[in-house]
């Protein structure tokens, strides 16, 4: 080898490595990694589905796809990168699926050529910051939020909290509001609730990802929230459950739409989702808060998968639909171990039957029943 | 000088041809380096105004001057982030420059030789810390400190002179804008300290012991000797320091509270340029929502160019003023 490099020195004295010779080499040499790569490695690219968006389901679909992957070899790549990215990147067509906690609108669907359809449920709620508070000791409900978020209420021992909370000492505090700074389908749930509790929220700042907040604090992401809430006395933030719950924050009871003052959890996040009539929202277009049901959580979303309907790799669209029935199959227990909440099997067949919007070239639809 | 030169001519021809040839590589591929650069930078700047020119379009001259950011709407100003960035460059200014002097003085003129070393390399370690610790540092230690601290002091005397009181108003909420300029003041400090202890190493031993042999006191052989003669160096380290400040990103978005407001009180939460684009980035939905995040990106490439240019010209004066 060295004798070799030594006579393959060419005429223009420089050395080997520096060699146009050597270079076309590296080049050839590299493309024949790359062609051999490609014939062995086919079957295992076909095999690996590629998602990106939410941030708030990276949890359990990194869960899901590891079981997946276990019991099926398929992969699955999901970048968490959220919502507004996963939206442009299967605009894009980038990925083979997009994440969004947003649902969109049906004409915005219909002008992408998207369908899309929720895997999970999620429940957010309020958590505070206050000496002496405990978990599930104080009672909020959407005015009164609505009043804090908009800067009328400032201080804690106002009256319209003291009203809700009769047995409850309250102190002079001023209220510290914590908000997400980043764009967020959490945001979105949360300032969908606002306006549909407070007709002055949805005059002034109205609902989306991000909105213009009024007052307060802003942090990045669900751990920014929780951290600036619990380091603030006074705060008062709103997180998702899940969040809440592992990071040991205090979070508030909350009256919901039918007058009920609940406790967070599993169960009142299910009854949101069971009430929903997914039949005939078109798109699937549903947000699940303030819905009615005595046993019903008011701030509850549930999170979405993005597809194009005129699919150019069928073979891959069908891995992903399989991937989502497996999980609305199998993956219930999973999902309820990480505090989402799964969906019922009669929602199911509802989004189950939607897919066969997505159709391959031949204007077949890729999805044929789990039977394959 | 002259002389010199003729030297260094001399020696370069005895290198004979391959010396010659080998010169010509070298002067190609360093000015195809300095190319480069200029190429970066030329691409950074087309690709910024293009990605701006939507929204600059829409809003025009106004996005510079409102304070309204709402992407539920889209109207988008960039006066509050343009405000904030400004804001806390100046306190951490305040604050560090001062203190990085201080250090400088002392490690140069004052500090015994066995602690000179430690010293400075403690320093220089803070520059070493990346920035994302000085955020989660500010957050989790440094803002609740200020809260339960320093911002109930400063309310209960600043706050209640009439006139700059309204400067330091409001409920003591730990984060806003002065954390932030507190923190970027200990990150510019190493580099401003740094360059300082450097320039004032340069001045001649001569000339300070002229000036203590004259009976001058060490404070004003710093004034009067020390500081004259290295002022250009020290105007380029404040400058770095002040170019760092601007730009910072993770640790003021930790702690400036990343609020779209323009308020009065310092104590209060705001956000800057940088802090805005971290967090509204990823999920701008909007192209004009995108657009006028990009357009902040420019207004912060023009703002730093600005200072660039001002601190150049600043330097030539005072070369001026020192050849003259």
């Amino acid at each position: 080898m060295m004798n070799g490099r030594l006579r393959d020195r060419d005429l223009s004295g420089l050395p080997y490595w520096l060699s146009m010779e050597r270079t076309v080499r590296a080049f050839r040499i590299g493309f024949l990694g790359l062609a051999a790569a490609a014939a062995f490695g086919f079957g295992a690219w076909a095999a690996e589905i590629s998602g990106a968006g939410a941030t708030f389901p990276y949890p359990i679909y990194a869960k899901w796809a590891e079981a997946y992957a276990a019991k099926t070899g398929v992969k699955m790549n999901y970048q968490s990168i959220g919502s507004g990215g996963g939206i442009a990147q299967i605009r894009a067509k980038t990925v083979d699926f997009g994440a969004s906690d947003m649902p969109l609108k049906p004409e915005d669907l219909q002008k992408d050529g998207l369908t899309q359809f929720p895997p999970v449920v999620g429940g957010e709620v309020m958590v505070v910051n206050l000496p002496g508070v405990q978990a599930g000791q104080m009672t909020l409900d959407g005015p009164t939020i609505a009043d804090i978020y908009l800067g009328k209420i400032a201080k804690w021992n106002d009256p319209a909290i003291a009203k809700l909370n009769p047995g409850l000492k309250l102190p002079d505090t001023a209220i510290a509001v914590v908000h997400r700074s980043d764009g967020s389908g959490t945001t979105f749930i949360f300032t969908d609730y606002l306006s549909k509790v407070s007709p002055e929220w949805k005059d002034k700042v109205s609902e989306g990802t991000s909105v213009q907040w009024p007052v307060g604090i802003g942090g990045k992401g669900n751990e920014g929230v929780s951290a600036l809430t619990s380091r603030t006395v006074g705060g008062i933030g709103y997180v998702e459950y899940a969040y809440a719950l592992q990071n040991k924050l205090v979070h508030t009871k909350l009256v919901n739409h039918d007058g009920a003052t609940l406790e967070p959890g599993i169960k009142v996040f299910q009854a949101a989702a069971a009430n929903a009539d997914w039949k005939n929202a078109p798109g699937f277009y549903l947000i699940l808060t303030n819905q009615p049901g005595k046993e019903t959580w008011p701030i509850t979303g549930a999170t979405f998968i993005l597809m194009h309907k005129k699919q150019e790799k069928p073979d891959r669209a069908k891995e992903v639909l399989k991937f989502f029935d497996w999980a609305y199959r199998n993956g219930a227990q999973m999902a309820e171990a990480l505090d989402y909440v799964p969906m019922p099997p009669n929602a199911v067949a509802i989004f189950e039957d939607s897919w066969k919007q997505i159709v391959g070239p031949d204007g077949k639809p890729v999805w044929d029943g789990h039977s394959s | 000088m002259a002389a010199e030169t003729v030297v260094i001519r001399h020696e370069a021809t005895r290198g004979g041809r391959a010396g010659a040839v080998g010169d010509v590589l070298f002067r190609s591929l360093t000015f195809l380096f300095a190319l480069f650069v200029l190429l970066i930078l030329g691409g950074v700047l087309v690709a910024l105004a293009d990605g701006a020119l939507p929204a600059l379009r829409t809003f025009g001259f106004s996005f510079l001057i409102d304070e309204v950011w709402n992407p539920v709407t889209e109207k988008f100003g960039a006066l509050a982030p343009i405000y904030g960035t400004l804001v806390t460059s100046a306190i951490a200014m305040l604050v560090g420059i001062p203190v990085a002097f201080g250090v400088a003085v002392f490690i140069t003129e004052i500090c015994p030789i066995w602690l000179k070393r430690p010293l400075a390399t403690m320093i220089e370690l803070l520059a070493a810390i990346p920035s994302i610790i000085y955020g989660i540092w500010g957050l989790f230690v440094f803002a609740p400190f200020v809260q339960q601290y320093i911002q109930p002091a400063i309310i209960n005397t600043f706050g209640q002179i009439p006139g700059i009181g309204a400067l330091f108003a409001g409920p003591p909420l730990g984060i806003g804008v002065l954390t932030a300029g507190f923190i970027l003041a200990i990150m510019v400090l190493p580099f401003i300290s740094s360059i300082m202890r450097d320039v004032f190493e340069t001045v001649p031993a001569m000339l300070k012991e002229s000036a203590y042999g004259l009976g001058a006191t060490r404070t004003e052989v710093v004034w009067q000797v020390v500081l004259p003669y290295t002022r250009i160096g020290v105007v380029g380290g404040i400058m770095l320091g002040l170019g760092r400040a601007l730009g910072e990103t993770m640790a003021v978005t930790f702690v400036i509270g990343n609020a779209h407001r323009i308020t009065t009180s310092i104590l209060q939460p705001g956000t800057t340029i940088s802090a805005s684009l971290a967090n509204e980035f990823t999920e701008a939905v909007g192209d004009l929502y995108l657009s006028s995040l990009i357009a902040l990106g420019l207004i912060l490439f023009v703002i730093t160019f600005i200072v660039l240019a001002f601190a150049k010209l600043m330097l030539l004066r005072l070369q001026k003023q020192a050849g003259g």
